[in-house]
């Protein structure tokens, strides 16, 4: 999402935190950029989406550490906002499967082109949801919210994040409405043909931690996965164990992260493609060994670009930190703008906002001192 | 009855202190969401549970029951406890 011509000027950055957010506006050439903000001071946004369909409205999926989730609607590009009349929130206990309660709003994904106004939403605890009115009101969306196998396959708080065990990655295919992907921290990848009424797990091939059962869909933790705007066939997952490549209507995911060099290795959480070469990707490699810091190799940030499927990287530090930069970049915290030459944007934990020139082989920082970032969105409003 | 808001939610009411109806805790949530659309369910989840750092006190007295009688004449407190940096 938010992979738009940038070439005809106005594109905004959106950074969601977790004490805020703010608006990054560029000139035409992306040189320069004008911060607004913050917007919601004080409550965590996990994600800040502007719908391409229309170009103008803007959801933020907000929660104070104090009080429940909702979801704020702008039309005005955050100069005015105004709070979903019926935020997301699961249906009341059924078929004996206990009763549960959203946390977070996690993840915002709008609908298909030919469905204006249609937004999905993930959550957490791992839940669906669609809004059909452009965020002003949600409902529950598909069985899986009170379906005792994927309640089974949500496994428990233990099995999910720090944060909470989320939904994410909702996928639609550009080509078919009916056709719906979502990921899971933990519970796998899934997929849907029917519009959501039923879905069913794709994570052949993908591996798990070792000693748990690579048969059990519970284990399975896909961080963030992509969708090739450019051939909707060719999916790419940054996932626990390791960067995979699905080719459909193939079903069986392949571990492109085999070709990293072993050194850096291959675990990570954002993941980022091109929005016209299905051939390119990147990705951010964090330390995932022994006790698994999750934090840059040796303290020397990078990131990875692939421009063959996966099968040779090349590694893009220039302006990057050379040393003792311990960073964290979150799954949603890394994004590329559409314009004619891409240029990748990433924000990390420790509050630091960056852009990669040049499909990331040139790196400048354009703000500092933010809090911890959660998300990083390239948009194009009209 | 009186109702102190706490400062996370005057975003809703404009004001520590509002007017609402009802002769539970619930049902003065129920009247202060009539009053200021949303505000309950920033307080009460889809289960009917008080969240987690919300606190509600009247005549001193913690109210953890929403469905118990209050007092009449009473004031009610919704006090959000803080935690974390």
């Amino acid at each position: 999402m938010g992979a738009e011509d940038s070439t005809q000027g106005r594109q905004v950055l959106l950074v969601a935190t977790r004490k805020g957010a703010w608006i990054f506006h560029a000139d035409a050439a992306r040189r320069t950029w004008r911060v607004d903000g913050p917007h919601f001071l004080g409550h965590t946004i996990h994600h800040l989406v502007l719908d391409p369909r229309d170009g103008r409205t803007l959801l933020a999926a907000a929660k104070t550490g104090h009080i429940g989730p909702t979801v704020f609607r702008s039309t005005d590009l955050g100069g005015s906002w105004r709070e979903a009349a019926a935020p997301p929130a699961f249906g009341p206990a059924r078929d004996g499967l206990p009763a549960r309660a959203v946390d977070h709003t996690f993840w915002l994904a709008p609908g298909h082109a030919d469905e204006p106004g249609v937004w999905y939403a993930g959550t957490s605890p791992q839940g669906l949801f669609r809004s059909p009115d452009g965020g002003a009101t949600w409902g529950p969306f598909s069985c899986i919210n009170d379906d005792a196998q994927y309640r089974r396959w949500f496994g428990t708080v233990q099995d999910g994040t720090p944060d909470g065990p989320k939904l994410h990655s909702i996928l639609v295919d550009p080509r078919d409405p009916r056709h719906l992907y979502f990921a899971m921290s933990g519970g796998g990848v899934h997929e849907s043909h029917d519009g959501g009424d039923s879905f069913a797990p794709l994570v052949d091939g993908m591996e798990v931690v070792e000693g748990f059962d690579v048969a059990d869909v519970t284990f399975h933790d896909p961080h963030c996965v992509r969708l090739c705007p450019g051939n909707p066939d060719r999916l790419y997952q940054q996932n626990h164990c390791g960067i995979y490549r699905l080719d459909r209507p193939g079903t069986r995911w392949r571990r492109i992260g085999r070709n990293m060099p072993a050194a850096v290795g291959d675990v990570g959480f954002p993941l980022v493609v091109h929005p016209r070469d299905d051939r390119c990707l990147w990705v951010f490699p964090m330390d995932g060994s022994d006790v698994w810091p999750r934090t840059a190799p040796g303290g020397r940030p990078a990131v990875y670009a692939s421009r063959d499927g996966g099968e040779t990287w090349q590694r893009h530090d220039a302006g990057l930190p050379a040393g003792q930069a311990w960073w964290t970049v979150k799954r949603q915290a890394m994004t590329a703008d559409g314009g004619e030459r891409v240029d990748l944007y990433l924000g990390t934990t420790s509050g630091e906002l960056w852009q990669g020139r040049d499909e990331g082989r040139h790196w400048e920082c354009l703000a500092r001192h933010l809090p911890e970032i959660y998300a990083v969105e390239a948009a194009c409003p009209r | 009855m009186r109702v102190l808001i706490p400062s996370a939610l005057h975003s809703y009411t404009g004001r520590a202190w509002v007017e609402a109806g009802g002769t539970t805790a619930g049902a003065v949530l129920d009247d202060l969401d009539r009053q200021f659309p949303g505000i309950r369910f920033r307080m009460v989840d889809e289960r009917g549970c008080l969240r987690r750092h919300i606190r509600l006190f009247a005549q001193r007295q913690a109210v953890a029951d929403l469905a118990a009688p209050l007092p009449a004449d009473g004031e009610l407190l919704i006090v959000q406890a803080l935690s974390g940096g």
